[in-house]
């Protein structure tokens, strides 16, 4: 016996989840682009933008709600639901640092920057990178992936104390610099975060595959 | 053959086959149930779950043909050798439709102790007063005791005989889908009666019902036939693990409603 409209609510709830991190990875890249660009409109796009992410999050906890209720689900079926319950979180989370990039931007205003942008587009490009993985492990139920992808994350950490101790110096140098400056060590550590957030949907996959909670941070 | 006795394990089958005639129903099962727990025993419909039941109090032996291998142990002493009257007095049973005798709810209750030789008419009243509370009715037919059992709700009749059932003071009480004719409320109280009566009994219950296993139980066992229609323990353990992460894909499939 199969269960046709159960399996498809589940395949609908995985297809919500990987569009909504869709959108959540644009407004992460773009929001790093318009950083450098010193785009403010693009920048109001993605705090904009949000709200409708958010919304995408709560539509999918509500479906998962809907069909704890509706279709007791146990075994594999129950772990997939709660973990998409928690990656939803992770990935409404990750939006949020992408609109708090967005919001510095605008904070910093339309003038130049105090130095060009390197390894902050670097951090972005990789985080991005593992979470199209890490959603990619998820809805194809790949544990071997869930587990190599968090490694990645200690390139991000090398280029965040990088950026740290970069900036620092330019405080040194010119303190005037320093509101800039901790704005965009901000950012940086937005970024870090992005990268902690993809490790946990990383364990998140390998317990719906395994039942097995891991700790990989 | 006597087994180990160990401390939590009141009943056990060791390499268990029964047969009906040439056809095989039990396939070589070897199973444990725990002392003052309940075990679920679930499976598809002819999976041998309520023959294995059965087998714990030789109700099998009422069958013409049936032929048993392995052994069945209660505390360590094979059933096979135990009078079947005291066996199951020690092994009791409540049924799927509540099936009270056409008697008044005190000589429903009275029924096994008079018939095990308690006669007198107060220590007959303490222990009727003392199995209907346990059995959660006590509340709402003390004042009517003399009525007809069979004028009971179909929740009280089957609470009732769970009464019957534990006024012998079994050890052991075996329970086939005993709510599943019963409407939601009525089936909660069994299961919170249940969930009473394991702090003095232990309890075997065969479920098609795979929630009230999940809310009732602690250890799940699930049963398959296998290519010859022969009933297989696929596995046991405890249920919160049975309904997160089963050990065997076919249960896996069961119990999330993919398979039988």
């Amino acid at each position: 016996m199969s269960r046709e409209s159960f399996d498809r609510e589940l395949q609908e709830l995985k297809r919500s989840l990987f569009q909504v991190t869709s959108e959540v990875r644009k407004n992460l890249a773009a929001s790093v682009k318009y950083l450098d660009k010193r785009d403010m409109q693009g920048a109001a796009m993605i705090i904009e933008s949000d709200e409708i992410i958010n919304l995408k999050c709560l539509e999918i906890e509500e479906q998962c709600l809907n069909i704890i209720a509706t279709q007791q689900p146990v075994a594999t079926d129950l772990r997939l639901l709660f973990s998409v319950l928690q990656i939803s979180t992770e990935i409404e989370r990750i939006g949020d640092y992408a609109k708090g990039i967005a919001r510095i931007s605008q904070k910093i205003g339309p003038g130049k920057l105090i130095k060009p942008l390197t390894s902050i587009p670097r951090m972005q490009e990789i985080a991005g990178q593992m979470l199209d993985d890490a959603i990619r492990a998820f809805t194809e139920d790949d544990e071997k992936a869930a587990r190599n992808i968090p490694a990645r994350d200690l390139q991000i950490d090398v280029l965040y104390n990088q950026v740290h101790r970069e900036l620092i110096t330019f405080i040194m140098e010119k303190p005037s610099n320093i509101e800039q400056t901790m704005m965009l060590d901000w950012v940086a550590h937005n970024i870090e975060r992005v990268g902690d957030r993809v490790v946990n949907i990383c364990e998140r996959v390998i317990f719906t595959v395994t039942g097995i909670p891991v700790d990989l941070n | 053959m006597e087994t180990e006795r160990t401390e939590n394990t009141r009943m056990m089958t060791e390499n268990f086959s029964l047969f009906y005639g040439s056809f095989k129903a039990l396939n070589n099962i070897t199973i444990k149930i725990p002392a003052n727990r309940i075990t679920a025993f679930i499976g598809p419909s002819g999976c041998g779950k309520s023959t294995l039941l059965r087998s714990f109090n030789r109700m099998n032996d009422l069958i013409p043909g049936v032929i048993t291998t392995g052994a069945v142990f209660l505390d360590g002493g094979d059933v096979a050798r135990e009078d079947v009257v005291q066996l199951r007095k020690k092994v009791g049973m409540v049924f799927q439709r509540p099936n009270p005798f056409p008697k008044s709810i005190f000589d429903n209750v009275a029924y096994g102790p008079r018939l095990h030789g308690t006669k007198n008419r107060s220590d007959l009243a303490v222990l009727v007063e003392k199995s209907l509370k346990r059995a959660a009715l006590w509340e709402e037919v003390r004042d009517d005791l003399h009525k007809s059992g069979m004028s009971l709700s179909g929740g009280q009749q089957q609470r009732l005989c769970i009464a019957r059932a534990i006024a012998i003071e079994p050890e052991v009480i075996l329970m086939d889908e005993p709510a599943s004719a019963l409407d939601p409320v009525a089936t909660l109280k069994i299961e919170e009666l249940m969930n009473e009566l394991k702090k003095n009994y232990t309890i075997a219950i065969v479920t098609h019902n795979m929630q009230q296993a999940g809310r009732v139980s602690d250890y799940t066992a699930f049963m398959l036939t296998d290519e010859k229609r022969a009933g297989n323990l696929i596995e046991i353990g405890p249920t919160k693990q049975i309904f997160t992460t089963p050990s065997d894909s076919r249960t896996e499939d069961y119990i999330s409603g993919r398979f039988g």
